[in-house]
């Protein structure tokens, strides 16, 4: 029996990035799945990325990894959103071709050189205390960590109206016999649900009236090494509920299983059902749902904004009763899936078990939910299973805040990343997410030679125009835009002023040029410096609070001065850090004091 | 809950009756222990019991108990008070009695921290708790108390949710722009600038306009009596104050400090500032005596002084000038008390100028009104951007500030606020 150094549990976002990270350090790595034909699977709506996950997709990118380069390849409409609000918050996001999307996953990670292993994980194997393998239906494959990544397959249950089927997405089994050997170790556990809408056959649309929402003419991609695509662009759709679909959702309300109380987890509150959405907001002018295409050899139509988990013949009556839907066929009925999560607060800052080392967890199994933060995860965790150290920090990256989020806070719904999680959100955008995060894969091993060619061109160039900016002085009147103070300023002090865009810059300094790309990040950083210089002091006053060790193991009721409310959030949370447990929710400065002087007294104790 | 603790919350005997506070883990079997009864008083009732001592159930005094059951009490745990004689000998009784119960003496401050911890008290009022503490006069003990009932939280509370409103409008601006129901231009942006923020701007900068006069209740006018070696700045300071509190003697140059004296100008606090002699000197001790005397009497809310040509004219007992207010200039004598009742009736009517009556201040400490111009600032600066993302980040500076003040607005607050007002989701 061969050993690796990685297994990978789940062949979905999570899994891949993981698998695919872990192989890019060199490492051995298997990857165990149901099914291999899965493999790369978009189980929800047919997009990548938005605002908040289009940031987290550029950082994987920029880490190298292959969830960029699969959506542009299988991109069929790119749009940047937030186009006309400030830099900080464009994100970009594309519309997936679910075949094309899935292939290209798969050819990245045969290229990566991750072993395919077709199987159920039945158990873990456990070794004095650290998970070294999985056993599975055709044998035990021991290894020296292992990453599960088991999405909504744990403990999941899929309801349609009053019917309930055991399983994750339809047509599969759910991992059920892994659930009950996690339940065994006594982690905590929780349940959450998601919801997906119905499949719309596109051949039975009426698109004549709707509302077109077209892609981007110069697409933004995902991955840095994505120059240009070949693949066809098409159009989105909108339309709209009306009072009728209103009246049938509530005349039927109690057929649905969350309103009846047959589903116990908890849903995101940004993603409601529309039954949600009718129950709670009401009629308004109706709701908006995106027609979104699965693919572009594909009738099939996701109808975004509608998910639903009511009976077939309800969904019909719902679908009908939307303008250009009138006489839609329903290919396959919406349902909510209610599944298993392990509090995420029982992981380290790398994502592994704490109650049992060699065991690392990504994906909607840790409270997530969204490819983009399940692929983030499965990054972070699949880099740390090769043994190198990577803990991801708030001020560097969304990856970042994200991790924090849930080893500090846990989750109450299913996580989702927004941009207003970042309290550093000036200095982390999509734009500059290479120059925040190749250097640390250059660190780790796990950079290509292809992007880091690529990346050490585009450092020197940016650093090039920021030092050309910089050291340019121009009198105000070659900057008639700005009606000032009549005092000389650098080209990257103008840059500053409402107006002065790189056109005013080149004919006050012709000398100069770049790329389109380093020009944007350049003058982004300019126009946001006076912040950037404020955030770079509050930058270094939480680095020294991270920089104060918890010791493993604390037992916080002990510590004096702490109230047992204190010592209950902390035990809960586990911090590594003072600057973590100062953000443990509900924890006061005082009980942080208290911490800090616990902890330093322990350290002149044991010196 | 925390280990039980008990302080003598009186003053110190001999008094009448001594209030013996205790709170924590464990403290209603030890009220039950020490009072010989099973049978707890009801909850914030007075009920008269024989405390005896532990180990042999000797009576130690005849005291009112009264109990407050957790989270409802001031520490937020379970707490007693013990209303006992207030003899020494009874007060080290009852307290050695507690220590061998398992309870021990608190620390200074402590009552106050575990309720801070609980969150019961927020920072403002645990600020304004010390500051009732120490009152002097009726009205710090007002402005105290009003704080202490949560004036200022009342005020940072309201802030608070404008605040959270105005940042939930931009925010889901920025987060879920591409959402059906979020406004799909910048229409939002420029309506928070226009009422809201304008609304929570102008709210704030009325409240640290009472900033200097609650700093003045807090800490009192300053009043700086100044004059020539001997014009007899002292003795107008003795008379005033009706004791002796600064030397007082004929020769020059014997006051080397400021002297403070506390006054109370009908209800409003007042110090009385001597300086020392002004004059030329080479004794480096008088002359630091000098510098810091200007530097207060420069700084001091009125001068009152004695020099010739100045406000006040001493002596008159000497000169046989009329007491009282007349040719511009304050006539009095120190030494026989005449024109003191016309000097002190002048005072007090500037006090009140300076100190109106009605509703007390909001603002009493130089931290609150720090922390209060920190926001407001970046309130403004946020009024003034293009950039919605500048406007948020300028939001957020405000909301730190105003979260250091009494309690925190973190992103899930902000979240909270934006998906209870918008139905968002594809």
């Amino acid at each position: 029996m061969k050993s690796h150094d990685v297994i990978v549990i789940g062949g979905g976002h999570a899994g891949c990035e993981a698998a695919c990270a872990a192989a890019r350090t060199g490492a051995r790595v298997a990857l165990v799945t149901f099914a291999a034909d899965n493999i790369g699977q978009m189980s929800c709506n047919p997009a990548i990325g938005g605002l908040g996950k289009g940031h987290l997709v550029r950082e994987i990118d920029a880490m190298d990894g292959i969830m960029g380069r699969a959506a542009d390849a299988a991109g069929i409409q790119f749009r940047l959103l937030n186009r006309s609000r400030g830099a900080a918050v464009q994100g970009p996001r594309a519309q997936a071709d679910r075949k094309r999307y899935a292939a290209a996953v798969r050819a990245l990670v045969a290229d990566s050189g991750v072993e395919i292993v077709e199987a159920e994980v039945t158990d873990l194997l456990v070794e004095d205390g650290r998970c070294t393998g999985v056993e599975t239906s055709i044998g035990p494959l021991p290894a020296r960590a292992v990453v599960l990544t088991s999405g909504t397959f744990l403990g999941g249950v899929m309801h349609i109206g009053e019917r309930q089927i055991a399983g994750g997405r339809v047509g599969e089994a759910g991992a059920s016999r892994l659930a009950l050997r996690l339940r065994a170790l006594g982690l905590p556990m929780g349940r959450l649900k998601t919801g997906t809408p119905p499949r719309l056959d596109g051949r039975t649309i009426d698109w004549a009236n709707l509302e077109v929402q077209s892609g981007d003419a110069q697409p933004a991609y995902f991955s840095s090494l994505t120059t240009h695509s070949d693949v066809p662009q098409v159009d989105c759709y909108i339309t709209r509920t009306t009072q009728q679909t209103h009246d049938v959702i509530r005349g039927n309300i109690g057929l649905s299983p969350m309103y009846a109380g047959r589903i116990e987890g908890v849903g995101p509150r940004y993603c409601p059902s529309i039954e949600d959405k009718v129950m709670r907001f009401g009629d308004r002018d109706g709701h908006q749902i995106f027609l979104e295409p699965e693919g572009l050899d594909d009738p099939l139509i996701y109808p975004n904004g509608i998910s639903t988990s009511l009976p077939e013949l309800v969904q019909a009556a719902i679908i009908h009763s939307i303008p250009g839907l009138g006489a839609c066929r329903i290919a396959q009925p919406g349902y909510a899936v209610e599944y298993d999560y392990l509090d995420p607060r029982a992981l380290d800052s790398t994502l592994q078990l704490q109650a049992l080392p060699g065991l690392w967890l990504a994906g909607q199994v840790n409270g997530t939910t969204g490819y983009e933060e399940a692929a983030a995860q499965g990054l972070v965790a699949g880099l740390n299973a090769t043994g190198r150290h990577w803990v991801p920090d708030r001020a560097t990256s969304y990856i970042g805040v994200m991790v924090d989020d849930l080893v500090t806070h846990g989750v109450s719904e299913p996580y989702r990343m927004f941009t207003s999680r970042a309290e550093f959100r000036l200095r982390l955008r999509a734009d500059n997410a290479d120059l925040r995060l190749t250097p640390i894969a250059r660190q780790l091993g796990c950079l290509g030679t292809r992007r880091s060619s690529i990346f050490s061109d585009r450092l020197a160039a940016v650093e090039q125009l920021t030092t050309a900016l910089k050291d340019t002085r121009v009198p105000a009147a070659a900057i008639p835009e700005v009606k000032g103070d009549g005092i000389a300023r650098s080209l990257w002090e103008w840059a500053r002023f409402p107006g002065v865009d790189w056109t005013v810059l080149q004919r006050a300094a012709p000398q100069l040029s770049a790329e389109p790309n380093v020009v944007e990040t350049v003058l982004t950083d300019a126009s946001y410096a006076v912040y950037l210089d404020r955030q770079e002091q509050e930058v270094a006053r939480v680095r020294q609070d991270e920089a104060v060790i918890v010791p493993r193991g604390t037992i916080f009721r002990d510590i004096p001065g702490l109230s047992n409310e204190m010592a209950e959030r902390l035990q809960k949370a586990q911090p590594e850090t003072l600057g973590q447990a100062a953000r443990v929710r509900g924890v006061t400065p005082a009980a942080i004091t208290a911490l800090l002087a616990w902890i330093r007294k322990t350290q002149l104790s044991a010196a | 809950m925390a280990a039980p603790i008990f302080a003598l919350s009186s003053g110190p005997p001999p008094a009448g009756v001594a209030v013996i506070r205790l709170s924590g883990e464990g403290v209603f079997d030890i009220v039950r222990q020490i009072s010989g009864s099973r049978r707890l008083p009801p909850t914030r009732e007075a009920r008269l019991r024989t405390l005896r001592r532990p180990h042999d159930q000797a009576p130690l005094d005849q005291a009112l108990v009264l109990i407050f059951p957790g989270p409802n009490s001031f520490t937020g745990e379970d707490s007693a008070e013990l209303h006992c004689h207030g003899s020494p000998a009874v007060v080290a009784a009852v307290q050695a009695a507690l220590s061998a119960l398992g309870a021990r003496p608190a620390e200074a401050g402590e009552f106050t921290r575990r309720a801070f911890e609980s969150g019961r008290l927020d920072l403002t009022q645990v600020e304004a708790l010390s500051d009732l503490i120490v009152a002097e006069t009726e009205l710090q003990r007002e402005t105290a108390l009003a704080q202490a009932g949560g004036r200022l939280r009342d005020l940072a509370d309201s802030w608070r949710d404008q605040l959270i409103g105005i940042m939930a409008e931009i925010e889901a601006q920025l987060d879920f722009s591409d959402e059906g129901d979020v406004e799909a231009s910048n229409v939002y942006a420029e309506r928070m600038r226009g009422g809201p923020l304008t609304r929570l701007v102008d709210s704030m900068e009325a409240a640290l306009h009472s900033a200097p006069v609650g700093e003045r209740i807090r800490h009192g006018l300053t009043i700086a009596v100044t004059g020539p070696p001997n014009a007899g700045k002292s003795s107008l300071i003795n008379a005033l104050a009706r004791r002796d509190v600064a030397i007082v003697t004929p020769h020059a140059g014997t006051t080397r400090d400021v002297i403070e004296v506390h006054l109370d100008l009908g209800g409003r606090p007042a110090i009385l500032l001597d300086t020392a002699g002004l004059r030329e000197t080479s004794d480096p001790i008088e002359a630091e005596g000098i510098a810091r005397a200007i530097a207060r009497a420069e700084s001091a809310d009125l001068v009152l002084n004695l020099a010739p040509g100045g406000n006040v004219v001493n002596r008159i007992d000497e000169t046989g000038e009329t007491p009282g207010f007349h040719s511009g200039r304050l006539h009095l004598s120190a030494r026989t008390g005449a024109g003191l009742a016309e000097l002190e009736a002048w005072l007090t009517e500037w006090a009140e100028d300076h100190i109106p009556s009605g509703e007390p201040p909001a603002i009493t400490t130089a931290r609150q009104q720090h922390l209060i111009a920190e926001a407001l600032g970046a309130l403004k600066s946020a009024q003034s951007k293009a950039d919605p993302v500048l406007t948020a980040e300028d939001l957020r500076a405000a909301a730190h500030a105003l979260g250091r003040l009494s309690g925190r607005i973190g992103p899930e607050v902000i979240l909270g606020a934006i998906f209870s007002r918008f139905c968002i989701g594809k």
